[in-house]
């Protein structure tokens, strides 16, 4: 344990002493794996006869989870030196992870709905370090909330001497955005009550299948019921029924994904978002590795004008949309975050931006349009006549994408950053910290060599680790490249004959 | 742009080829890839032949013997580094060309690996990393002398660079 200091209680003392997970972990990691097995067990026990192979199947796993937990936290422990973060974990196999402190870049608080109950938060601390793919940062599952909101101050708060006295401010931070109720009416127009109702329906299906209960075939009854109904009637019906679901689902989803969302800059030069009904999460980013923002449109949310943000950073974890900025909102919204976030007076995100050669819009005319012609075709060959006119039917849309693929198509550069966006079903605009490029591709295909195209990629340690500016004149996007980070491509540039 | 006009840029050519011997290789690589394709179907001819399979196995012979031809020699042509004290820069590619540039001050770690088939040429590939997930910067078909020697220099240039090259 730490040596006691009376006075200075907001002053983050560097834990040296190795320490364990909160005990609390035993029942709460039981508690979670259990609430995820819940299904299972009702199928084991309710809906069988009562068989005793049902019963000791039952027994053991719940033993086994129960085992495995307190096996963990035996032979868990971690201490957080002046240098590094260490932690200890493994019975049979013992693994032994060290981070160095001045190479975490952020620090991300979970805590699942067990987790809540008893006051804990599990914390993942993320590096930006990729030698091993699937290692996923170093995570201690869980400790006290209360331990996890010190050890967040501590871990972002790096080791040189004026910080510390940043630390001893009061922790309260200036809010940049918060949840807004009018943001729901974005819910629908993300299509995850779509997802999460056919998933629920499948799982539901399924299940009461593996039951043997007679869902199927009261609906079965009632297809046959819809089916002798007009088929106006029909269309307009099912129709309704699905927008519903649809809407409450998103709805749904949105609440229990985004509630109570926060962003906030923390005194410690972190950014910070907290969000979640159920499970909680609060992620913070170092604000010297923040690279960029990217502001994501999906067609049908941009049809209603709105987006959402994500942080172009290192070090956090793939799983869980751990770099979500800004939820579904107004696009304006976000804009207004993106500039916060980046401390510009204007988002850069808004730059006007330099369109692309028609060269380009032929490619994706033609890609947009030839697969289903030939698709078209063959059908026209092998299948009824219907299906190729349907095909057929479909090109204009194809076409539309096509133009507004071409339409979203895009760069431009500030002071200090690069802009590119693309895309249509998902329109995507980055806006890339120039001093965050760590080097540049140029890529060109057989059509692009004769369309006079390139792909300028700039790689970068952040986010996705390389973001394209697709379809550029080759003299355009070689110049960007040479303004937006100077010196590095100069000398490899020429001036053709 | 200081007086350089913009209609008329391009990259130039990185400085080295690599080793003559990289056509071999290439063209090893080329016919096991087309032997994996082409030897099942004539062992599926022998048993039953129809038209379709006949035509299959031919349409594969000829694509194969073409492409083992032209794209060694292609690659041979394209393939170019250079190594500078602030930058490694590369070409690679045949119907598709890909240039890319990464700061030594970026550089993160550099090896050098060969394959059982490079190793049987005295070829060396000199991979050079960066903090970017999009994947390292590959020199391919080196002689394994001039491999080793850049990569020692690479490494010499990183080590003095400060910074965590992110």
């Amino acid at each position: 344990m730490t040596t006691e200091l009376p006075a200075a209680p907001e002053y983050a003392e560097p834990v040296v002493d190795w320490h364990r997970l909160d005990v609390r972990m035993l029942v709460v990691r039981p508690l979670n794996e259990l609430l995820g097995l819940v299904p299972l067990f009702v199928g084991l026990l309710v809906l069988g006869k009562g068989e005793t192979w049902r019963i000791l199947v039952s027994a053991g796993v719940i033993a086994a989870i129960v085992l495995f937990g307190l096996l963990r936290w035996i032979t868990t422990r971690y201490r957080i030196t002046a240098e590094q973060v260490e932690l200890h974990t493994g019975l049979l196999v013992r693994k032994r992870l060290a981070v160095p402190r001045d190479r975490i870049r952020t620090v991300d608080l979970t805590a699942k709905l067990g987790h809540r109950l008893f006051g804990l938060s599990a914390i993942r601390v993320g590096t930006g370090q990729r030698d091993q793919p699937g290692e996923d940062g170093l995570t201690l599952d869980a400790v006290s909330s209360a331990e996890a909101e010190r050890l967040r101050v501590l871990l972002l708060t790096t080791a040189k001497a004026a910080t510390t006295a940043v630390a001893a401010q009061e922790r309260t931070g200036t809010e940049l955005s918060k949840w807004d109720n009018r943001w729901l009416r974005y819910a629908p127009l993300t299509l995850s009550g779509l997802v999460a109702a056919g998933a629920l329906f499948g799982f539901v299906a399924n299940f009461a299948r593996e039951l043997d209960i007679e869902v199927l075939d009261p609906m079965t009854e009632a297809a046959h019921w819809v089916a002798r109904q007009p088929l106006g009637l029909t269309v307009a019906v099912f129709a309704g029924v699905v927008l519903l679901v649809a809407t409450l689902g998103s709805a749904l989803v949105y609440v229990v994904q985004f509630h109570g969302y926060r962003l906030t800059r923390e005194p410690d030069d972190t950014v910070r978002v907290r969000r979640g009904l159920l499970t909680t999460r609060s992620v913070s980013v170092a604000e010297q590795r923040l690279r960029g923002v990217e502001l994501v449109e999906p067609l049908l949310l941009r049809a209603g004008r709105g987006a959402h943000a994500k942080t172009v950073t290192t070090g956090l974890g793939r799983k869980g949309e751990s770099n979500l900025l800004l939820p579904p909102a107004p696009v304006t919204e976000a804009h207004r975050v993106s500039a916060e976030v980046l401390r510009q007076d204007r988002s850069p995100t808004l730059t006007p931006l330099r369109r692309h050669p028609v060269a380009a819009l032929r490619r994706r005319m033609v890609r947009a349009v030839v697969p289903p012609l030939v698709l078209a075709a063959v059908l026209a060959w092998f299948a009824p006549d219907w299906t190729w006119q349907v095909v057929l039917a479909l090109v204009p849309f194809a076409a539309l994408l096509g133009w507004d693929r071409y339409r979203s198509l895009g760069h431009a550069l500030t002071e200090r950053h690069l802009i590119a966006r693309a895309g249509s079903a998902i329109r995507e605009t980055v806006a890339l910290q120039r001093t965050g490029i760590i080097g540049w591709r140029v890529s060109r295909s057989f059509f692009q060599r004769r369309a006079g195209l390139v792909t300028i990629t700039a790689t970068t340690a952040a986010g996705d680790g390389a973001y394209h500016v697709v379809d550029v004149a080759e003299a355009d996007g070689l110049a960007l490249a040479d303004e937006a980070v100077p010196d590095l491509l100069r000398p490899f540039l020429e001036l053709a004959d | 742009m200081d007086g350089v006009s913009n209609e008329v840029l391009r990259l130039r050519a990185p400085r080295h080829q690599v080793s003559r011997k990289s056509i071999t290789l290439w063209t090893l690589h080329a016919l096991i890839g087309w032997a994996v394709l082409l030897v099942p179907q004539l062992v599926a001819l022998v048993f039953a032949a129809s038209p379709w399979q006949v035509a299959a196995a031919v349409a594969t012979l000829v694509l194969g013997t073409a492409h083992t031809l032209v794209m060694p020699r292609w690659r041979y042509r394209v393939h170019r580094w250079e190594a500078t004290p602030d930058a490694v820069y590369t070409l690679a590619g045949w119907l598709n060309q890909e240039w890319r540039i990464a700061p030594v001050s970026r550089i993160q770690t550099v090896d050098t690996k060969r394959g059982p088939l490079q190793q049987l040429l005295g070829l060396s590939t000199v991979t050079v990393t960066t903090a970017s997930a999009a994947g390292p910067v590959l020199i391919e078909g080196l002689e394994h002398g001039d491999a080793v020697r850049l990569a020692d220099e690479l490494t010499t240039t990183t080590q003095a660079t400060p910074g965590d090259a992110t």
